[in-house]
């Protein structure tokens, strides 16, 4: 297996990822960014708490979260997908100040997951509204449901 | 409880003046140049330093009619000056990506083509890519399906970009625009109609291919819109480019730099409005774009006038696309013949038990994915839309992601507004042209 700066990588159908660990994340997007990644072209979250058998490389211990990072280079037209594993309640580093572009897009990872961003400047929700309770895209958030009146159809 | 309380939103909302800290105000200013603290503090003192009495915080939207739905942008006017502002989201969300985890890989593309609707078959598009690479079935989608599909993403970025130039007109003042643009629109949606079935929200391009072959005289249809909005495009350049108050109204309003707009993740024609010649169709070549002669437009002062000279441009090369396409539409099949993931043809379910079985199967429980994750990114009209899918192996998404082009254009606003005049955040919001579905999601 290679590692890319300390990391494990894998491919996942030609698409070229790497895993580094919570500690290793953000001197990994800093040395990236140097390489040429000059654009933070997405990040997102992956709930997996009823999906542990996942598919992960040697030497990375899968965790609830998954933080999905994907990093575009404009110079090579290649791109990297950066997966951190975390524990609910861990704290990753803000990308803030190396991609300003990532501000709404962690929010949005706060607000749907409620992983936190250490040295994020505005770290609220930004789809729901401020006062709700949970976090909508975690797996153990229920579907809503609207009750009808005539669902029912047992014997009379 | 008051009605203060019941409409207040707390940290989401812009904050006072004398709230503010520093690294909030190195968000607002420094950030996107990748000052220090320190930098954009003394920056921001000399720049202005209003009187606290004299600003006022003031909510534009949700319900303005230039905010092109419901975005809300709380701004900081100082007269007519804007000094501050923040887009405050999510008066559309309605847990799209939730639902997709809900919905099998079949029924996913009636939820993703409402996100951004004003391009529904580009987000139809790179939902089937991603699904189809995770079934490792990418390369054998067959050659006329690539070619409808690529004429459709085609003929859905002119639609897409000439209601730009309605809502665009119709913001500045240009209000005749307005009807033009619809109009002109409206000829791309009725062959959507003909060759779909509806004119928005298709379902038409689906894992595997497309839903139906396209219908007899469609290429006397196309060739009509492509005569037709030709020379309206003509008729636009006298209406507007050249004319002294559109200029007037668009030059020199709502510039970003190509450094600001990379390291606010722009795509789109707001990144290639500062210069910057990235355009996926070219940089990172789907379908058959490889092939296509086409050139990317790109602005050099990343104005407001950049973005619409680059969209009216565009226009024009995506129909120089659509002609090549027209020249060499193969024959073939528009849907790949593999019985897991295509239901078998309507009269073999008369004949065939297995093909029954298959229809049956395919309609109730869904093709099973292989397990794995990936990101597809297409080129949409509004800049990179991108599609991340982890399969668990089951005929519903794990977890189905977009990443929406307008979510993190409208990041670029509160860069492009400051220190601008109120009635040139119109001109800025519009020329950025979000769309809030895809927003909120």
């Amino acid at each position: 297996m290679e590692l890319l700066h300390g990391c494990p990588t894998g491919d996942s159908r030609g698409q070229q990822t790497v895993f580094p660990s919570v500690e290793q994340y953000l001197p990994l997007v800093k040395k990236l960014a140097d390489e040429g990644y000059s654009m933070c072209a997405d990040v997102t979250a992956v709930d997996y708490l009823t999906y542990r058998g996942r598919a992960l490389p040697e030497g990375v211990e899968p965790k609830r979260f998954e933080l999905v990072v994907n990093l575009v280079s404009l110079e090579h037209r290649g791109r990297i997908r950066v997966r951190v594993q975390l524990d609910d309640g861990d704290v990753a580093p803000s990308l803030f100040d190396l991609y300003p572009g990532t501000e709404a897009m962690e929010r949005e990872v706060y607000d749907m997951f409620g992983l936190g961003f250490s040295g994020h400047p505005d770290l609220t929700r930004i789809l729901m509204p401020e006062d709700w309770d949970g976090y909508p895209l975690r797996k153990d958030y229920a579907m809503g449901r609207i009750p009808v009146q005539f669902k029912e159809t047992g014997a009379r | 409880m008051t009605l203060v309380q019941q409409t207040n939103e707390g940290g989401q909302e812009l904050l006072p003046r004398s709230e503010q800290t520093a690294k909030q105000l190195l968000r607002e200013v420094g950030s996107v140049l990748r000052m220090s603290e320190a930098e954009a503090a003394a920056l921001a003192l000399q720049e202005i330093d209003p009187d606290v009495d004299q600003t006022m915080i003031i909510n534009m939207g949700p319900q303005h009619p230039s905010t092109h739905g419901v975005l809300r942008l709380m701004l900081e006017l100082q007269g007519e000056t804007v000094l501050r502002c923040k887009p405050i989201i999510g008066y559309l969300h309605t847990g799209m990506e939730k639902t997709g985890e809900e919905l099998s890989y079949l029924q996913g593309g009636t939820n993703v083509t409402r996100m951004d609707y004003l391009s529904p078959l580009n987000n139809e598009l790179v939902f089937s890519l991603a699904v189809e690479k995770l079934l490792g079935i990418e390369n054998d989608i067959p050659e006329r399906a690539v070619w409808m599909r690529m004429l459709l993403s085609e003929l859905n970025r002119m639609s897409s970009h000439l209601l730009f130039l309605a809502t665009n007109g119709m913001d500045i003042g240009a209000v005749s625009m307005m009807i033009y643009g619809w109009r002109e629109r409206e000829q791309v949606l009725r062959f959507f109609q003909k060759v779909t079935g509806l004119r928005m929200n298709h379902n038409f391009i689906r894992p595997g291919g497309l839903a139906a072959d396209l219908p007899a005289g469609w290429r006397d249809d196309v060739l009509s819109i492509l005569e037709e909005v030709e020379p309206r495009l003509e008729e636009y350049d006298v209406l507007m480019t050249g004319q002294p108050i559109w200029r007037e109204r668009l030059q020199g309003v709502g510039v970003i730099t190509a450094q600001e707009a990379i390291a606010l993740s722009a795509t789109g024609p707001t990144l290639r409005s500062t210069g910057i010649p990235w355009d996926l169709r070219r940089d990172q070549p789907y379908l058959r774009y490889d092939e296509m002669e086409f050139d990317v437009i790109v602005g050099s002062y990343g104005d407001a006038f950049d973005r619409y000279a680059i969209r009216l441009n565009e226009i024009r090369e995506s129909m120089r696309i659509v002609r090549q396409i027209l020249d060499r539409m193969p024959a073939g099949d528009y849907r790949i013949q593999d019985k897991k993931v295509t239901p078998p043809p309507r009269a073999r379910i008369d004949e065939s038990m297995e093909a029954l079985i298959h229809h049956f199967k395919i309609f109730t429980e869904g093709f099973k994915v292989p397990e794995g994750e990936v990101y597809v990114a297409i080129e949409s009209p509004r800049g990179e839309i991108g599609c991340y899918i982890v399969s668990d192996g089951t005929s519903n998404p794990y977890r189905m992601h977009m990443r929406a082009p307008s979510f993190v254009n409208i990041q670029c606003l509160p860069h492009m507004m400051r220190g601008g005049l109120v009635a040139d955040a119109v001109a800025v919001i519009s020329s950025v042209d979000p769309v809030l579905g895809e927003v909120d999601r």
